[in-house]
């Protein structure tokens, strides 16, 4: 029986609920494509807002399906953050493009639903259903641009490659349930660890689920998808791929690990350790030969999954802290990198050329900047929040002695630095006096608010991040 | 406070002057001499204190401590002793001899190049006074994305290998650095609870089992490779060929000096029993160095390239001294430093000047040059001898000091040191010989040094002599900080090591 106290506590996830509704209504009513936005805004601000405000009633256990927990709200906090960045930077690139604009933004609202439930599941079945509300909104994301070949060949690809991986994901956990009867995480991890060691069963159903996860992630060996869905689709959306949606998953990972127990030497843990190495060497082995930067930062999107998993794989005190705090710069800086795109991008096709970016600096020495900031901080320079967030991975994984998976990172963090540098040199490189200068590109100013915000989060995390850390102590339970 | 101030002077000039460059191409050079001028200007003014004020027995001269991610133990902790205020004050000095290098050589994004200029300076400089080493190792990486840049945008023809090669070297022994530094954070965590990164406190951290070696060589990796020794050697010739002039003065004249200083300063004083163990080896490492870099020098036909390897040739002695490791060894490191610094940087400046003019740095194309530019021939010539350690010249003390305190170490390693005296007087000889003198190769009219290129070489010159004769204040600096640096490995090292050796009186020279 629901309470009262129940549905305050749901709050932001009901508000999350109703934006689509309420912004689908309304162009039934009207089509109007800032109007749209602006609820848009106002439904996902609203449901920050809210997230502060029923903060104090936490941990609340409304259903067994989602935790309300502060690990819960804090993710959910950087998903509807970051909604509202590509909710803002979707606007222009909407309006560059001959499409039917408003649906998307309901689409969007659907897909930040579903990885709120995600970030707060504890529950297999809540588990498939924000995976499945995320990827079914994704798919028209993707495809959005019907007109483009290269949209509409991404979206039928993630279309099906999605719906294998789901399949694979829905008959390990009906093998897990098979072999335990619950769907609960806790009730698995505690069935999980009992002694006796696991059911062979329950093994296979886990391996199982963790190629629906490494699909969603984007991690070798699951990563073909990534480099042609980034690719073909809008570069706004790209980026909501890119963070939301990885990160999200990686949440309910990180909180289902936390759970169900993942020893030193396992099964399990042998699979995931390897996952990451490959992860990372095919990320960045493959992401120096790339000329389209959406594929490279495809690629180094996958590295840095790689890296992620480094850190999921640690124990102790630092372990999901160092998770937290990547993910949170790792959003910042895939939103700012992929901003920069969809903002220098045109009516007809995303600057996704190598080419695009020779001699930025001359035309816009702002962007410049931003994208400058937003490289840097991903091959993990000082003063940028990638810095830390990578000295955070290395910290955690040295300080639970395994070596091996901390040199790789080093060494493949060596490498990913070579093709961050190489885009960077390109933009502060000079035309040839002979090529005809291309345009500047003209940027709206809510466009240069979201990416200024982005570039100041960046430096803030880089330079003063003892706040955001003890917000994060305070958030996340550091036991586990 | 005035620490934090030396880097951040730097940090905001490269801010104005990326802008800067729209106004006009000479105003970020302006903007940058007027920043690492007023760092100077302060350092000085700190040094000069050192002099007149009482000599309080307190390790640092100035610290500045601050609360910064307390949740990992990293405090925002610079402090400056002897050492690292001659190190800055060399930093200040070689980067206003870089600006004066670009001056015509610089034509294009001005802006950008004085940015990089200014925050690879700030890194140098954060390097030379952090007691925090997650602070060490964030300006330690600081200093190589500009320089990578500087080689990569402005360097020579082969700049795009020879800035790979530089990175791939230093970013990945700076890794294994961090790894390092991570290791003993959790080791000094696990012994006593307190997990901090700071220097002082981690100081004397007791290691089990072959741990300390393991970090030892971690924090080795990294400063061997900027030294370079050795074995680590090769990114430099490539690297130092192919960037800008500036760049290969700040290269040569600081990025090296900041691996000699973390021998110094980190990794001898962290991990003694390990530099204990290593000491014999590194020491041959060295003399090894010492003789192939000049040997290499001598075979050279591009003059960049030749005066790279000197480079090799003396930071090799650099390498002798510190694990000698007693007073007048260590005193010579230090003079050895600063003169290679302020010599190698003159060299390259010259061949600098020189390719400008000539636009090669072929030897076998020039030749006869004397007659034709005079006062750059004599200028070549005074820094050649002061880089064959002619006696009365800066260098001279440095290697005969680094020789003296080595022979009470071990006269073997000594005698085959000395062999590099030889060598270099070889190479020396030889290049001002086929540059300057002989045949005549083209009757093309150049320009001798402008009176910019004089100022700046008279600076230079200066330096050298000064402390050819009158090496006091630098040695008295100096000792401030190395009795503290050498007075806690003495604490906690077995008897019979160098470092136990009685303790010598600076010979009064």
């Amino acid at each position: 029986m629901m309470t009262g106290a129940d549905l305050i506590a749901l709050l932001p996830f009901l508000i999350l609920g109703g934006t689509p509704v309420v912004v689908m209504l309304a162009i039934a009513w009207r089509r109007h494509h800032g109007l749209t936005l602006g609820l848009t805004i106002v439904g996902l601000a609203a449901a920050f807002l809210a997230l502060f405000g029923v903060f104090p009633r936490l941990p609340q256990q409304t259903t067994p399906l989602i935790a309300l927990d502060s690990y819960a709200f804090f993710y959910t906090g950087l998903i509807v953050a970051a909604s509202l960045a590509v909710a803002v930077l979707s606007y222009d690139h909407l309006k560059k493009r001959e499409v039917i604009r408003e649906e998307f933004y309901i689409l969007l609202l659907l897909a930040t639903l579903g990885s709120a439930v995600l970030a707060a599941s504890t529950h297999f079945i809540s588990f498939f259903l924000g995976l499945e509300l995320l990827s079914v909104a994704l798919y028209p994301m993707i495809a959005y641009e019907r007109k483009s070949d290269r949209s509409t060949e991404a979206g039928i690809k993630y279309l099906i490659l999605a719906a294998v991986s789901a399949s694979f994901l829905i008959f390990g956990m009906a093998l897990v349930y098979n072999s335990y009867g619950t769907m609960e995480f806790s009730g698995i991890g505690a069935r999980f660890a009992a002694p006796g060691g696991p059911a062979v069963l329950a093994v296979v159903g886990f391996a199982l689920i963790v190629v629906g996860i490494g699909f969603k992630l984007g991690v070798a060996p699951f990563h073909m998808w990534t480099p042609d869905i980034f690719e073909g689709a809008p570069a706004p959306v790209t980026g909501y791929v890119a963070s939301v949606s990885k990160g999200a998953m990686f949440a309910l990972l990180l909180r289902a690990f936390t759970q169900v127990p993942l020893p030193y030497g396992s099964r399990l843990f042998m699979i995931f350790t390897v996952i990451a190495i490959i992860s990372m060497f095919a990320g960045n082995l493959l992401a120096l030969f790339q000329k389209n930067v959406k594929r490279l930062l495809a690629y180094s999107s996958i590295a840095h999954l790689g890296y992620l998993l480094v850190a999921f794989l640690a124990s102790g005190p630092l372990r999901a802290v160092a998770v937290t705090f990547y993910l949170a710069a790792y959003f910042i800086t895939t939103l700012g990198a992929f901003g920069v795109v969809a903002v220098l991008s045109d009516h007809d096709r995303d600057a996704d050329d190598l080419e695009d970016y020779r001699g930025l600096f001359r035309r816009s020495p702002w962007l410049t900047v931003i994208m400058t900031a937003m490289l840097l901080s991903l091959a993990g320079m000082p003063l940028t929040a990638g810095f830390l967030g990578k000295f955070y991975l290395v910290a955690a994984g040295a300080g639970s002695s395994l070596w091996m998976l901390v040199i790789v990172l080093l060494v493949n963090s060596t490498i990913g630095l070579f093709y961050y540098l190489r885009l960077i040199a390109v933009m502060f490189a000079t035309l040839p006096e002979a090529a005809p200068s291309p345009a500047v590109p003209t940027v709206s100013a809510h466009g240069h608010l979201v990416l200024g915000v982005l570039l100041g989060l960046l430096l803030w995390l880089g330079i003063l991040p003892a706040p955001f850390i003890s917000f994060i102590h305070l958030l996340i339970p550091t036991a586990g | 406070m005035i620490l934090t101030w030396l880097i951040v002077i730097l940090l905001i000039g490269g801010l104005l002057a990326l802008p800067a460059g729209r106004l006009g191409r000479k105003w970020p050079a302006v903007i940058s001499l007027a920043a690492i001028s007023a760092d100077l200007a302060l350092v000085l003014f700190l040094w000069a204190g050192h002099f007149i004020g009482p000599t309080s027995g307190s390790r640092w001269l100035i610290q500045y401590q601050a609360k910064w991610i307390p949740q990992l133990g990293i405090g925002f902790h610079l402090g400056v002793d002897g050492l690292s205020l001659i190190l800055i004050i060399l930093t200040g000095f070689l980067g206003l001899m870089a600006v004066a290098s670009t001056w015509t050589e610089i034509k294009e994004r001005t802006g950008f190049f004085h940015f990089n200029l200014l925050w690879c300076l700030a890194g140098v400089v954060g390097v030379f006074t952090a007691l925090d080493l997650f602070l060490f190792y964030l300006f330690w990486e600081l200093m190589l994305v500009p320089m990578y840049f500087i080689i990569s945008i402005w360097g020579h023809e082969n700049r795009y290998y020879a800035s790979v090669k530089f990175f791939l070297f230093t970013q990945m022994s700076g890794l294994l650095m961090l790894a390092a530094i991570l290791g003993l954070y959790f080791v000094h965590g696990q012994n006593t609870g307190h997990y901090t990164f700071d220097y002082t406190a981690l100081l004397g951290t007791h290691f089990a089992g072959a741990m300390g070696r393991w970090l030892f060589a971690g924090f080795l990796a990294a400063f061997l490779v900027k030294l370079p020794s050795f074995f680590f050697h090769t990114w430099l010739p490539d690297a130092h060929t192919e960037a800008p002039t500036a760049g290969s003065i700040i290269l040569a004249g600081l990025l090296l000096k900041t691996g000699a200083y973390g021998l110094l300063r980190f990794a001898v004083p962290l991990f003694p029993a390990a530099a204990h163990t290593f000491s014999t080896g590194l020491m041959a490492v060295g003399v090894l160095g010492i003789l192939y870099g000049a040997v290499l020098a001598f075979a050279q036909t591009d003059l960049k390239r030749l005066v790279a390897y000197t480079s090799v040739s003396h930071m090799g002695f650099v390498l002798l001294g510190v694990f000698a490791w007693n007073e007048l060894a260590l005193q010579g490191v230090v003079v050895q430093i600063v003169c290679h610094g302020v010599s190698t940087g003159a060299l390259f400046f010259l061949v600098g000047a020189l390719q400008e003019r000539l636009h090669t740095r072929d030897l076998d194309r020039m030749g006869g040059l004397w007659t034709g530019i005079p006062r750059f021939g004599g200028t070549m010539l005074f820094f050649g001898l002061a880089s064959l350690g002619l006696p009365g010249l800066g260098n001279f003390i440095g290697e005969f000091l680094v020789l003296y305190g080595t022979y009470r170490v071990s006269v073997i390693m000594t005698a085959f040191a000395a062999l590099g005296f030889v060598v270099a007087t070889i190479y020396a000889l030889w290049m001002v010989q086929r540059a300057l003198f002989g045949q005549k190769r083209s009757d093309e009219k150049i320009i001798d040094l402008s009176l910019r290129e004089i100022a700046a070489s008279a600076a230079m010159v200066a330096v050298i002599v000064w402390l050819g004769f009158y090496p006091w204040p630098l040695l008295h600096t100096a000792r401030q900080g190395l009795t503290h640096i050498r007075e806690n490995v003495q604490m906690s090292q077995p008897a019979g090591s160098p470092a136990t050796l009685p303790p010598n009186e600076v010979p009064k020279l």
